[in-house]
């Protein structure tokens, strides 16, 4: 049976065609169970979005949780080796406490995670297919921000920035807060020259071809200079899918989750980003594996209110079958029209609440 | 050209911002008229302004209702949203203190009572001076509080200090100098980026000149 498009919701849209995108790159799809053991979330914390975790009890004693996170069990189980990448996708529940709404939520997610030796292929494979995954599930205004994690700290090194300075200068950066990087240079002594190239970073935004080439003019030293160079080399692989990619380098407020490449995706009429990843080797590091991982997750609850043409009705008829109307006779009329595509609701009366494009009788 | 949504805080700080931003090339004139109506368009210019709440500001925008607002730095610091914080208005200029009643001598050997709006600012301001302390979250009236012995001290804001002198409190210390910022959704901000970084300008470009003329 082929699904027509529009019965299905747009998450469950999105779904199918996530599904059939990474189907096509390779990746497998990776099902995991709703719990996992709370011991693995109390080791990587810090690598959680939020601290609280929704626990109960197994059977036997254990302490389980109900998964808040999708990435760290995927790493936990990785087994890449010998050179080859695993390349993973999925497509599960989260649970996680909101801030906005005061209790847990349950959040879908799809997703994909590249493990093992990444070099440039894996990172242009992933921005890739993180664009493709924003046109396929909000077309073609979509935009792809793409940050380095080592320009800024490359910077933030080469100021001389200390522990403290350097976790609020990231905040104010993150925040695209110019006075504040200012007051905060001032208050920690850092020279003028770097406060303003700080500011710059934090402000500057547009696509690669105008944003990179200025930018390598000033690299303070080597790692903002290799973090410009392998942005560059990214863009330079998306061919003409980079008119959707934007260089946004202010996206360090994850600084302790990622290492490198940061990616945020964002469809119009969205309050916030709808896809969000990057390199995260310092897990691999934690968990005690070798090599490194990039991957990114898409928030497909947020696509619930993503106006795709709203109907804005129940049913296309509903079929009145009047008190001498034969049962054979609503059925065989009813089936006519549905024949034609059209979704039918037969009743004696009509319901409350319920709309429908057109009201016929079978008398 | 979209239509730019502003959250402006309702309210004499409100009638300042929208001064501010009339100015810098987005007017409504209908908005100052004397009227029950929240919401006031001027499709011309492109902008859409409409009046909350101060505390709910930044909600708007970080919901993405609005795609930029103006909020003070208490509120922004209490609830921490994620936003943009794009510049310093240097509007509704106060101080977020602590005061306590003019006899009132601290003690390290006690944990200290106090009384707040502002529970977060509160906590992260003791828990960096490993201050432990009982925070009574009130709404309103705070300096009420240590008077009838509620509780020790109190964390609010202060714009002149009249206040806390009526009542018989006193500055202890400075927490925080707070003013007014412009705020910015971060998806807003993809979409609508020439119209809020050019309005941004404007803005900056205005307190500067004020700035100026203040010092000749």
């Amino acid at each position: 049976m082929i699904i027509p498009e529009r019965s299905l919701k747009n998450g469950e849209r999105a779904v199918f065609r996530l599904r059939e995108l990474y189907g096509q790159y390779g990746y497998t799809y990776y099902k995991m169970s709703k719990f996992e053991e709370y011991d693995l979330y109390v080791r990587s914390k810090s690598f959680l979005p939020s601290e609280y975790i929704p626990t109960f009890t197994d059977t036997d004693g254990k302490l389980m949780a109900l998964k808040p996170d999708v990435t760290l069990s995927i790493v936990k189980n990785a087994q890449a080796g010998g050179g080859a990448l695993e390349k993973v996708y999925y497509n599960e529940n989260v649970y996680r406490a909101d801030s906005g709404s005061h209790g847990y939520r349950e959040i879908m997610q799809a997703g994909l995670e590249c493990i093992g030796q990444i070099d440039l292929h894996a990172m242009a494979e992933v921005a890739l297919l993180a664009v493709k995954s924003l046109e396929a599930v909000g077309g073609g205004d979509c935009l792809l921000n793409l940050s380095h994690l080592g320009v800024v700290t490359g910077l933030l090194e080469a100021a001389g920035a200390s522990e403290p300075a350097c976790a609020a200068l990231l905040t104010a950066i993150g925040e695209k807060n110019a006075p504040a990087i200012a007051a905060i240079c001032g208050q920690w002594g850092i020279e003028e020259e770097y406060q303003e190239r700080l500011c710059r970073i934090a402000l500057l935004r547009g696509g690669p071809e105008e944003v990179l080439p200025p930018l390598r003019a000033i690299a303070a030293n080597e790692t903002m200079a290799a973090g410009l160079q392998e942005l560059t080399d990214i863009c330079g692989l998306l061919g003409p899918l980079a008119r959707h990619v934007c260089i946004d380098l202010s996206m360090v407020d994850d600084a302790r989750y990622y290492s490198g490449l940061i990616l945020r995706g964002f469809l119009p009429g969205l309050p916030r980003a709808v896809l969000s990843g990057g390199r995260y080797d310092n897990l691999l590091r934690q968990m005690g594996k070798d090599g490194g991982a990039v991957g990114f997750a898409v928030y497909l609850n947020l696509l619930e209110r993503y106006s795709a043409e709203e109907t804005g009705c129940d049913v296309d008829v509903l079929l009145l079958r009047g008190p001498s109307a034969s049962p054979r006779r609503a059925m065989a009329e009813a089936e006519a029209l549905r024949a034609q595509g059209l979704s039918v609701r037969v009743e004696r009366a009509v319901p409350k609440g319920l709309k429908a494009r057109e009201i016929r009788e079978v008398v | 050209m979209q239509l730019l949504n502003v959250a402006l805080p309702k309210g004499r700080l409100g009638e300042k911002v929208y001064r501010l931003l009339a100015q810098a090339g987005c007017p409504c004139p209908s908005l100052l008229e004397e009227s029950r109506r929240l919401i006031f368009e001027n499709a011309e210019k492109g902008v859409r302004y409409f009046w909350v709440k101060p505390s709910d500001v930044a909600i708007y925008v970080e919901r993405g209702a609005a795609d930029i607002g103006v909020a003070g730095k208490d509120i922004l610091q209490e609830y921490r949203p994620d936003v943009y914080e794009l510049s310093d208005l240097g509007l509704g200029r106060c101080r977020m203190c602590v005061a306590a009643p003019r006899t009132f001598r601290d003690s390290m050997d006690r944990t200290l009572r106090v009384a707040t709006k502002f529970p977060r600012i509160a906590r992260s301001y003791y828990s960096a001076l490993n201050r432990d302390i009982d925070i009574i979250e009130l709404h309103g009236s705070i300096e009420v509080a240590p008077i009838l012995g509620l509780s020790d001290v109190i964390v609010d804001i202060v714009e002149t200090g009249a206040t806390l002198l009526e009542n018989g409190l006193e500055l202890r210390e400075t927490i925080l100098p707070i003013s007014a910022r412009l705020i910015a959704n971060k998806a807003g901000y993809q979409f609508k980026y020439d119209q809020i970084t050019q309005l941004c300008r404007r803005v900056d470009d205005l307190r500067q000149a004020e700035r100026n003329e203040a010092q000749p």
